[in-house]
């Protein structure tokens, strides 16, 4: 029966495909972050150049630590609030399917549409909060508005997981834990909680991943700004490149983002078993 | 069970409610005001009249243009990682060849990879095979993007098919094309609208692509076109508002007419 199989043929096109444009790019980018490159002629090594340069840049290891804060805050932010109405929109009652499906609403705006609204609303002079703080223009809150607005927007995402995850959980556990006299409060510390762990797990990774490729958001809503407030490492790799025209610098620092990203993946793939997780939903 | 009123959590979702709706509903009512009443009142204030202007001078602008970029990028993409994610996951779920399976590992490493980190050799690329501003620049790693998540969700679905379908086929003496189109298409259907949701909104949706592989106004996208208009209309707010909520409206109604789809598009490849 073996050669009724499909051959490896069948699966050429994509690997070919994502081979050339995301495979043989993270190669490249290792090999530009040793040249000097303005984007236009030849790109010309120039040895360690860039990785000597990157370890003195103060504006990249401050960006760095910019990123690690908007990862931590936004994980911290978008957590709790999408876990429970998560959990509490996995309910039944019928008015509960009906707000739920306006909690999604802001799934369907792109990231572009969602930055703009964001500035027009929170403008200093003409925004809803005339007279408020200057979310955007304070250097202390700037990088927390940002959190606000990429919360606003993946928070109903993160609601989903939580909302499908929730409905999964046998119904049998909650009569069990009723029976012994068990509080809303315990239940849902004792049953949902460990229920939803791997859950959790999932939804913590596309967070921090998310949030280490934040780009459009930071880039619409402040341009890194004020000063370098909000200068996100993937924003400072992107102005060094495309606007400063240090293709060979800005690949440096797009090689320091694929290391975080990876040590960031392979941890959580270690600490959660990403694996066992597939072969759950497998045996489903 | 669940008989006590819930206050707390009734309470919670109602002020989430507050904040997920608060936002669009200023999108909508600035969009329809005046550009004067716009500068000169709060925007708390109720509106002296309605106006649809802002509509009109963003529709006489570019949009239609930006509009059929979006909708050229997007189908040509969802055509191609269907085109090709389909065989792939095929062959990873059925073939048991040694090449197939690394090929599928090596694949879904890539579901870690940030995009950001390499546009600057895709932006190499791109230029070299002489496709910069042109709309494949954006279609051809918008879709090599989406192919891990792709190729997983139909794995994943058809790894569930039972063996004795196939062996059904290989009886008929089907050849795996045969079986590909008979068997796998029908089967992998919900699997294949996750995928095309998922990829759809992506390419809707995208960025950073459009931003660094195109320049001029006829390859612009919606996305890009938004930000465009930011510099374009100034101070005009309504009428960049009017242009940001045209720009959700095509996917407003596609969310409408299949919200299942959509939902379940949203969440692919992360079950439970």
């Amino acid at each position: 029966m073996s050669s009724q199989r499909p051959s490896g043929w069948y699966a050429v096109p994509a690997f070919a495909f994502f081979a050339l444009f995301a495979a043989l790019p993270m190669v490249i980018v290792v090999y530009l972050s040793f040249t000097a490159w303005d984007g236009l002629g030849t790109p010309a090594p120039n040895g360690v150049d860039n990785w000597t340069r990157l370890v003195q840049d103060g504006e990249a290891t401050a960006s760095v630590g910019r990123t690690v804060l908007l990862m931590v805050v936004s994980w911290l932010v978008q957590t709790p609030i999408a876990l429970l109405v998560g959990v509490w929109a996995a309910g039944k009652q019928r008015s509960r399917a009906v707000l739920s499906s306006i909690f999604f609403l802001p799934l369907l705006l792109s990231t572009a549409a969602i930055a703009l609204l964001w500035q027009v609303l929170l403008d200093p002079n003409f925004g809803a909060f005339v007279g408020g703080p200057q979310f955007l223009g304070d250097t202390d809150i700037a990088i927390y508005t940002v959190v606000f607005v990429i919360s606003w927007q993946y928070i109903p995402f993160h609601t989903l997981l939580y909302q499908g995850a929730a409905r999964a959980v046998p119904p049998t556990l909650y009569e069990a834990a009723t029976i012994d006299g068990a509080g809303r409060f315990g239940q849902f510390v004792n049953i949902t909680l460990p229920q939803l762990r791997f859950t959790i797990v999932t939804s913590s990774v596309l967070m921090m991943v998310g949030s280490l490729t934040t780009f459009d958001t930071v880039l619409i809503l402040t341009n890194g700004g004020p000063g370098t407030a909000t200068r996100i490492l993937p924003l400072h790799m992107y102005i060094t490149g495309f606007v400063g025209f240090e293709m060979g610098y800005a690949s440096t620092i797009a090689v320091v983002l694929v290391v975080l990203g990876t040590a960031l993946s392979v941890a959580v793939m270690r600490w959660s078993g990403f694996r066992s997780m597939s072969s759950q939903q497998e045996g489903s | 069970m669940k008989s006590r009123p819930n206050w707390p959590a009734g309470l919670f979702a109602l002020a989430w409610l507050a904040i997920v709706l608060g936002p669009l509903l200023y999108l909508v009512t600035v969009s329809l005001r005046t550009r004067s009443e716009y500068l000169g009142k709060s925007a708390w204030s109720v509106p002296d009249a309605l106006t649809l202007d802002n509509y009109v001078t963003v529709l006489t602008g570019g949009f239609g243009q930006y509009l059929l970029n979006n909708v050229v990028v997007t189908v040509v993409t969802v055509a191609i990682v269907v085109a090709i994610a389909v065989p792939c996951a095929y062959a990873v779920a059925r073939s048991g060849g040694k090449f197939v399976q690394r090929g599928f590992t090596l694949l879904l490493v890539g579901l870690a990879i940030p995009a950001q980190a390499t546009i600057i050799p895709i932006y190499l690329l791109i230029t070299r095979m002489q496709l910069y501003d042109t709309l494949l620049a954006i279609i051809l790693p918008t879709a090599a993007f989406a192919l891990p998540v792709a190729t997983l969700v139909l794995t994943n679905s058809l790894r569930d098919v039972p063996r004795e379908l196939y062996e059904a086929q290989a009886i008929d003496g089907a050849g795996p094309f045969r079986v590909l189109v008979s068997l796998v298409l029908p089967l992998a259907r919900p699997a294949i609208m996750t995928v095309v949701v998922y990829t759809a909104l992506n390419a809707w949706n995208g960025f950073l692509f459009p931003l660094v592989l195109t320049q001029s106004e006829s390859t612009r996208v919606l996305t890009l076109g938004l930000y465009d208009f930011r510099g374009q209309f100034g101070t005009n707010v309504p009428a960049l508002l009017a242009a940001v909520t045209l720009s959700v409206l095509p996917i407003f109604a596609v969310y409408l007419m299949g919200r299942r789809f959509l939902l379940s598009g949203l969440t692919a490849g992360f079950g439970k």
